[in-house]
């Protein structure tokens, strides 16, 4: 089962501290959404107001057009997996996953083979009389899971679920998670402060910072297209590049950097059209820098700089860069894994206009 | 009616789990009390209970010698056999939990508390087998000639002190190991590794760590000593009577129970200036 | 060689108070197979009359059966009061949540004489007759501090998570204390119900004072103690010594062993 998840000027205030300000946010039916944000940004705070742990201060929560906002956990069509997966450690793993629908009155017999199958889902019915404590993290993680689906959930809620697993097999449950979620097609909300995870599972990504959202977006448009400089510096490394707005037509602007001018589309403004003076600052990935000189269309140079540092990362090379024309900065930008690049050396640099983002410098609510 | 929000209903049901042990508390415990105090300052004339406000009870444990005697005789034992059972179980708690082999030491704990498994009054009564006129010592001193009369070892103070000591050092000896036991062996390598010598690190490692656990044992027993009953009453004679001693005389002779009420709140405010004496190491933390 | 002597000191220590601790027990069980009628030096030979004795004796096994019931509810009572009342302000914000622990468990801080009087001047003022009731009611007044704080003190922060979990899949709070926060914390929640029961089993001042015709085995064996020295009195506190110690142990082989490692 599945439904939509519509949250109205929800607001969260502990005391004097705000939690949550003014979010709002609608959530199609199957979709798998990702909370993204530093720690005490108020994604956790929001998937409580979901799950039913905490009523918004101010705001509505409606689930399926129903209103859910001081609905009790219980009465929710909602579960939630937990960071520290909470599984009752004095139950097998089958009764860990019956409990939901123990509660739900089903026979002992019936939960039974329902809990298998969903043991079977993640690959754990052979272990179904063990005890948590006999399992590996993983494993638990993925009896979290069970547990919540088997009660037949339209809202998952998944909180840091793999935050306490290495690496490896965060990529593989992150795959596991994605592939499961399609299969049952119920809506996931999930909370991370990972980015990587957020761009590897999530239909749409939301970023949240203090209290607010900051963008929303399909990862590649988040990463690619952010609509904060707070947004743009989450999702992955990036050099922001001061200018002010010059000159503006239909089809292009000018903006004047400490790099040299730049004429751009108006495209690269995802907050809006250019305004005339306007202070702006240019958004440029480590990996969008390319050589002065190379024969790719659309290229704008930017100059001279100096190499002040390099360190090989295996898919390239990541430079410290220190623009000529502007020495005080310094620039992070990716070479290729055939560049020869040496410190005290000076490289031409150039970017495409495409891949430059620009968004003003100072947030319009400030 | 408006919704609780979910905070509100938690709340709301959060308070129907304490109530019934609050209600109960405040029932059998706080309202007792309270009518105890209150009685304190009534009194008893010819027979009666007369309900006169006055402070008569406290003037009179004053003034008599026979009552205030009481509080300096239970004062006195409590704080001997306090400092006592320390000094004889702190040892004992080391030898344990430093000395015998870890998988014995749950067994050698068991066996120094394993008395405690008789009832207290037989306690008490078995301590009369050892100390009475025809007792086991007194028989022994008799036999290897080292006494030609009986010693008079019960019936006095002394065998009230060993009657409690006996108890707490069990006790103690219980609450210091489990304090010792917590400590990380790296504090002695640590002080060792800086220098200390085997005393310097008990002085200034050691102790201090377990002073905690001491203190809430020295005033378990405090408040547990102070106010016995039976074992004064079964091994103390009549001589030297503690202050439960003069309660239940109260209670029982001369059917006072203004007078006792009075004993009773001098006998508790005892407690609590103990308490606040100590109350900077004891504490109940939730894990 | 300075070990050795350290070694040496604590093994005399130790065997010193060891025998201090064990004297009067041993004697005590020793004479109350006295064959004679003074439970003291010399020893004249084996028997177990007085044992036959005191199962003879209708009042004192009544006493037994008394105290048998008594400890079992009011730790039962006190347990589930204090259970309840560790739930509640470990998990939930209430106001004045520190006064309200205060107030739980200042019972432990006065002595057992002083809430029994308190108590008997209460029943006297409003003529409630004393009996095993009275006196079950004072032991769930000095279990429950007791009880309370050993419980609250085990529920950490990370069965929250536990909790909440249940109840979004659908349990209400007192499922989710039965089937969930009470299973987690079944060591402590046991530890808290034995030591009541030894307590209130135990128990003499309250028992005395709150009691009338039906009274509890201490207060029987009080009664006793007016003969003087008597085998019969050594025998019945070397039963329940040695009954309690085979208990403890079954328990320690068994329940706690178990517990203690998983």
């Amino acid at each position: 089962m599945t439904a939509s998840v519509s949250v109205q000027n929800a607001s969260k205030t502990f005391g004097a501290f705000t939690a949550l300000n003014d979010v709002s946010l609608d959530i199609n039916a199957g979709e798998f959404i990702v909370l993204l944000g530093p720690s005490g940004c108020g994604k956790t705070t929001l998937l409580s107001i979901l799950g039913g742990f905490l009523s918004p201060t101010k705001g509505r929560i409606s689930i399926g057009s129903r209103d859910m906002t001081n609905v009790q956990p219980a009465k929710r069509p909602t579960t939630t997996m937990f960071q520290d997966y909470a599984l009752f450690p004095h139950m097998k793993l089958k009764d860990n996953v019956g409990f939901g629908l123990r509660m739900r009155g089903m026979a002992k017999t019936a939960r039974d083979e329902k809990a298998l199958g969903f043991l079977d889902l993640v690959g754990l019915k052979g272990v179904a009389d063990k005890k948590p404590h006999e399992l590996s993290g993983g494993q638990r993680q993925r009896v979290a899971l069970a547990r919540a689906l088997a009660v037949d959930p339209d809202v998952l809620l998944l909180d840091e679920p793999l935050g306490a697993l290495d690496l490896k097999l965060r990529r593989q449950m992150q795959d596991e998670l994605k592939a499961i979620q399609k299969r049952v097609g119920t809506t996931f909300v999930h909370v991370t402060h990972d980015q990587e995870e957020a761009m590897a599972i999530a239909d749409r990504i939301v970023v949240m910072n203090q209290g607010r959202i900051e963008d929303i977006g399909a990862p590649a448009d988040i990463y690619m297209r952010p609509r904060s400089l707070f947004s743009a510096g989450f999702m992955g490394e990036v050099n922001f590049i001061p200018g002010t707005v010059v000159e503006t037509d239909a089809a292009s602007a000018r903006v004047e950097t400490a790099l040299g001018p730049m004429t751009l589309s108006p495209s690269a403004f995802t907050t809006g059209f250019p305004i005339r003076n306007q202070a702006v600052t240019l958004c440029i990935r480590p990996e969008h820098f390319r050589r002065a000189g190379t024969d790719e269309v659309g290229l704008v140079t930017l100059g001279q700089a100096s190499v002040t540092g390099q360190a090989f990362f295996g898919t390239h090379y990541r430079c410290h860069l220190s623009p000529l024309a502007a020495p005080q900065m310094s620039i992070v930008a990716h070479m290729p894994q055939s560049a020869t690049v040496s410190e005290g050396e000076a490289v031409g640099l150039a970017v495409s206009a495409l891949d430059v983002v620009v968004l003003p410098s100072q947030r319009k609510d400030a | 009616m408006p919704t609780l929000t979910l905070e509100q209903s938690d709340r709301r049901n959060a308070w129907g789990f304490v109530a019934p042990a609050l209600l109960w508390t405040l029932a059998f415990f706080v309202v007792p009390f309270l009518f105890m105090a209150a009685m304190s300052l009534w009194s008893r004339q010819s027979g009666q209970i007369v309900k006169a406000w006055n402070l008569d009870n406290y003037v009179a444990f004053f003034e008599k010698a026979s009552l205030f005697k009481g509080l300096v005789n239970s004062l006195e034992i409590t704080l001997i056999v306090t400092v006592l059972s320390v000094l004889l179980a702190y040892p004992l708690a080391w030898i344990i939990a430093e000395r015998v082999p870890k998988r014995f030491q749950r067994l050698a704990l068991i066996m120094a508390v394993l008395p405690f498994w008789t009832s207290y009054v037989v306690r008490s009564y078995s301590w009369l087998l050892v100390l009475s006129k025809n007792g086991v010592v007194n028989q022994t001193l008799l036999t290897i000639g080292l006494v030609s009369e009986p010693l008079e070892l019960a019936s006095n103070r002394t065998a009230t002190v060993i009657g409690f000591t006996h108890f707490f050092v069990m006790l103690l000896t219980l609450t210091i190991y489990a304090n010792l036991i917590q400590l990380s062996p790296n504090y002695r390598r640590a002080a060792a590794d800086l220098g200390a010598n085997a005393f310097q690190t008990f002085r200034h490692v050691i102790l201090p760590l377990t002073l905690p656990g001491i203190m809430t044992g020295a005033f378990l027993t405090f408040v547990l000593c102070i106010g016995d009953y039976v074992t004064p009453q079964i091994l103390g004679g009549n001589n030297e009577l503690v202050l439960p001693q003069i309660i239940m005389l109260q209670l029982g002779r001369r059917a006072d129970f203004p007078m006792a009420a009075a004993l009773s709140i001098i006998l508790m405010l005892a407690v609590t200036l103990a308490y606040v004496l100590c109350a900077r190491w004891l504490k109940i933390e939730r894990a | 060689m300075r070990n050795i002597v350290i070694s040496a000191a604590s093994w005399v220590y130790a065997t010193l108070v060891f025998g201090f601790i064990f004297l009067p027990v041993a004697v005590l069980v020793l004479f109350s197979f006295q064959d004679g009628r003074l439970p003291v030096p010399p020893f004249n030979g084996f028997s177990t009359q007085w044992y036959a004795a005191i199962f003879a004796d209708r009042k004192l096994m009544a006493a037994l059966g008394n105290s048998f019931v008594v400890a079992l509810l009011s730790s039962a009572i006190a347990c589930v009061l204090g259970f309840l009342a560790a739930y509640a302000l470990a998990r939930h914000k209430l106001p004045g949540s520190a006064l309200q622990r205060g107030l739980l468990i200042a019972p432990m801080t006065v002595s057992y004489l002083i809430i029994a009087l308190g108590l008997l001047t209460v029943l006297n003022t409003f003529g409630i007759p004393l009996s095993l009731w009275t006196v079950g009611i004072g032991h769930v007044v000095i279990n429950l501090p007791l009880c309370f704080a050993i419980i609250y003190s085990s529920m950490g922060d990370h069965h929250i998570n536990i909790e909440r979990a249940a109840r979004d899949l659908g349990a209400g709070d007192l499922k989710v204390m039965v089937l969930v926060t009470a299973p987690m914390l079944m060591p402590s929640i046991l530890a808290a119900f034995f030591l009541s029961v030894t307590f209130s089993w135990d128990e003499f001042i309250i028992a005395f004072l709150l009691s009338r015709f039906d009274v509890t085995l201490p207060v029987e064996i009080w009664s006793l103690l007016r003969s003087g020295l008597n085998p019969k009195t050594n025998a019945i506190g070397s039963l329940v010594f040695l009954v309690s110690v085979a208990v403890l142990m079954l328990l320690e082989f068994t329940l706690f062993r178990k517990t203690g490692k998983s």
